[in-house]
């Protein structure tokens, strides 16, 4: 097998260092050790290609002294694949920087839709101990055929939880 | 016939375009989706039918020839792969549809969700019909793409935070994936997967060694077998209803379905019989126990899911063709039943507010239908005569005592055991949630309860929801489904025995993709790479 040593030693490190650096905590370290390993993958379909020879173009060169072409076009949509994930990564990075930025209200607020997210503001606002007896209070009242006073509790409900989120919002945005 | 194989790919992906264009417009962008998704349905039915009667359809991409081009092969396991999981993506957006009509579309957002999930149906589809490994990883990279952004739809923090840790599992298995075909590359000199079937037994039994167990094991991630299922049981319940209900029939399928597809292609002789044994009765045992833990329905039903995915590997490490038939057979129920079962357990959601057993009652009394649903589903995955559970698993046990080795008995052994405790586990879901009367919820006192662990992003209760007509059709006309599994078990055992005849004799396989012999391909590549390997 002819393949350089330089390339195999490198592809060994970078595997080495990207699983390393993949255990750690921070996420951006994650995505540096997910790049490193990427990219030692890349040399080792590299490597496979067998030993170096001239572009595989028809220009009058022999096809014994031609490289293979395959392993270039396997790492051409591997490498692709890896910038899409990685740039889905680092979105994602980034959310969570600023969910942890905001505590546990940051789960209610999306950018623009906080407003509409009220429903879920009501899920997470409310310590769930407390409001699970209210709740099998008014099912009771609904089983009872008493619809009306239960349909006004969750409406009011709503309401409040859309204006704390909203006001939470308008604290974020104070904040740089 | 053979145009219907890339359609089948291309169709969702030019929907996925149209839906995207189409994000202000919901109404004509739920059109889109569920028209290219009827027809994704009707075209496999169709392939399904001609495959089953002709013969493989193959298709050379742009007009190169196998070995230099890219290779798609629709065989009869292929075919009723494409078929059973694009009936499940159809049912299971017609119950996302119902569920974005009641919510007013605020709980996912619209134009994301039918691009993205179009995308997951395309990928899903490549992968059954790639006919070679690297279109094959490709799919993968699609649909998993795809279901990193479902499953962290919305953004929260709970999504997040288990989006995180499920996508970097996936990248180490992908990763591990591609490291496996740069190396089978270098070993064969090629990615058509029949090429590879037919070089690879020249290759040294250590390489073999090294390159099936790397196969394996990033398959195994992808189909959460045992050692590797950590993941799955943390990450699937945090996602929307229909999102975890497709994740949990179709993904971890492919990654069955590649097991199943590398190992009768690539290792007729079933070297890795043993290994799949010991793993398989880890991942019956490990996942049943895990799933009797839980008081979340949903995580209660993922780590049955886990648990289930022991039976098939026990199939393909038996692999007589008996075995196999079985093996497809209970793919393709399991796929139906546990899409169901998710589907009944949303509804759970919306009707009791929550899914957790300790805070749910009285619901056979305010929703019958649901409670029917569930039941009948539980039945049959838990493995209840006459349904196809129960059919999937004597035909599978059977297939073992056959073979007659003691560790299939002891496997055997375990899967009955498996049988029971899922039986057990989602029995005491449906009578803590349906059949409790409401009014014993609170101070509750009994066995069943006491080692019950919560979920730990439990929200508590969240009367908010309703449901649309369209979701408890969808949710039944799955249900119907699978009671047709079980109706016409007969046939469709048939259907699979002929797919595993298929799959058992790797030559027709290779015949269909090369039609006069692999003697003209000039192999100046392999060889060259392992000194004594093949040639």
């Amino acid at each position: 097998m002819s393949a350089s040593l330089t390339l195999v030693v490198l592809m060994a490190v970078m595997y080495a260092a990207g699983v390393y650096v993949m255990l750690e905590r921070s996420l951006t370290r994650v995505l540096i050790g997910f790049l490193l390993v990427g990219n030692a993958t890349n040399l080792l379909i590299f490597i496979m290609s067998g030993r170096p020879g001239s572009s595989p173009i028809v220009t009058g060169a022999s096809v014994q002294d031609m490289v293979d072409p395959i392993p270039q076009v396997l790492m051409l949509t591997a490498i692709v694949i890896n910038f899409g994930i990685t740039a889905l990564l680092l979105a994602l990075i980034y959310r969570s920087w600023w969910l942890a930025q905001l505590g546990d209200e940051g789960d209610t607020l999306t950018d623009e839709h906080a407003a509409e997210s009220a429903a879920e503001a009501t899920a997470t606002f409310r310590s769930s101990s407390d409001d699970d007896d209210a709740i099998a209070v008014s099912l009771d009242e609904l089983e009872r055929g008493d619809g009306a006073t239960s349909d006004e509790d969750t409406d009011t409900r709503k309401t409040d939880a859309a204006g704390r989120a909203g006001a939470s919002a308008r604290d974020a945005e104070d904040q740089p | 016939m053979t145009s219907l194989v890339p359609l089948i790919v291309a169709l969702p992906l030019l929907g996925a375009a149209i839906a995207l264009m189409l994000g202000q417009r919901r109404r004509l962008q739920v059109m889109v989706s569920l028209a290219s998704l009827a027809a994704a349905t009707v075209m496999s039915a169709v392939l399904l039918v001609l495959v089953d009667r002709f013969g493989p359809a193959v298709v050379h991409v742009g007009g190169w020839d196998a070995p230099w081009g890219i290779v798609l092969v629709v065989d009869r396991l292929s075919a009723i792969m494409l078929l059973i999981s694009a009936l499940m993506l159809l049912g299971v957006l017609v119950f996302a549809v119902g569920q974005g009509i009641v919510d007013g579309d605020t709980e996912a957002p619209v134009s994301i969700f039918h691009p993205t999930y179009l995308v997951l149906a395309a990928g899903l589809f490549n992968a059954f019909v790639a006919g070679d490994l690297f279109s094959m990883y490709v799919g993968f990279e699609m649909l998993l793409s795809a279901s990193y952004v479902l499953l962290t739809l919305g953004g929260t923090g709970a999504r997040i935070r288990v989006g995180i840790t499920y996508i970097v599992v996936s990248l180490v298995s992908s990763l591990l994936f591609l490291s496996a075909i740069a190396l089978i590359y270098g070993a064969t000199g090629t990615v058509t997967l029949a090429l590879i079937a037919e070089r690879m037994p020249d290759l040294p039994a250590d390489i073999q060694l090294i390159l099936g167990l790397l196969l394996l094991i990033a398959f195994g991630v992808k189909a959460a077998v045992f050692p590797m299922s950590f993941w799955l049981p943390d990450s699937y319940p945090t996602a929307p209803a229909p999102v975890t209900a497709v994740f949990a029939g179709l993904l971890t399928k492919v990654g069955v379905y590649a097991i199943l597809r590398t190992q009768t292609l690539f290792f007729p002789d079933n070297q890795f019989s043993m290994p799949l044994m010991i793993v398989a009765a880890l991942t019956l045992l490990v996942g049943i126990l895990g799933a009797l833990a839980q008081a979340d329905i949903k995580r209660l039903l993922s780590f049955t899911l886990v648990s289930h995915i022991g039976y098939m590997l026990f199939g393909i490490a038996i692999g007589t063709p008996l075995a196999m038939a079985a093996t497809i057979f209970y793919v393709v129920h399991h796929i139906t039943v546990q899409t169901t079962l998710f589907l009944a357990a949303g509804l759970i959601d919306r009707v009791g507010g929550t899914t957790s057993l300790s805070r749910l009652g009285g619901l056979l009394k305010s929703s019958p239908l649901v409670a029917i649903l569930f039941l009948l589903a539980a039945l049959n995955l838990g493995g209840i005569p006459p349904f196809s559970g129960f059919l999937g698993k004597i035909a599978l046990f059977r297939a073992g005592t056959i073979v007659g080795d003691p560790i299939i008995y002891v496997l055997i052994a375990v899967g009955a055991l498996t049988s029971l405790l899922t039986l057990y586990a989602l029995a005491r879901s449906w009578n803590m949630a349906f059949w409790r009367p409401r009014k014993q919820v609170k101070d509750y006192t009994s066995s069943m309860s006491v080692s019950l662990v919560e979920d730990p992003h439990d929200e508590g209760i969240v009367l908010k929801k309703t449901i649309s007509p369209l979701m408890i059709g969808a949710t039944m006309s799955m249900l119907v489904l699978t009671l047709g599994l079980t109706v016409f078990a007969g046939p469709i055992f048939d259907l699979t025995t002929r797919a595993a005849a298929n799959i058992r004799t790797p030559s027709t396989y290779i015949d269909a993709v090369f039609p006069n012999g692999t003697g003209f391909i000039a192999d100046s590549n392999v060889g060259t790479n392992f000194e004594g390997g093949a040639q």
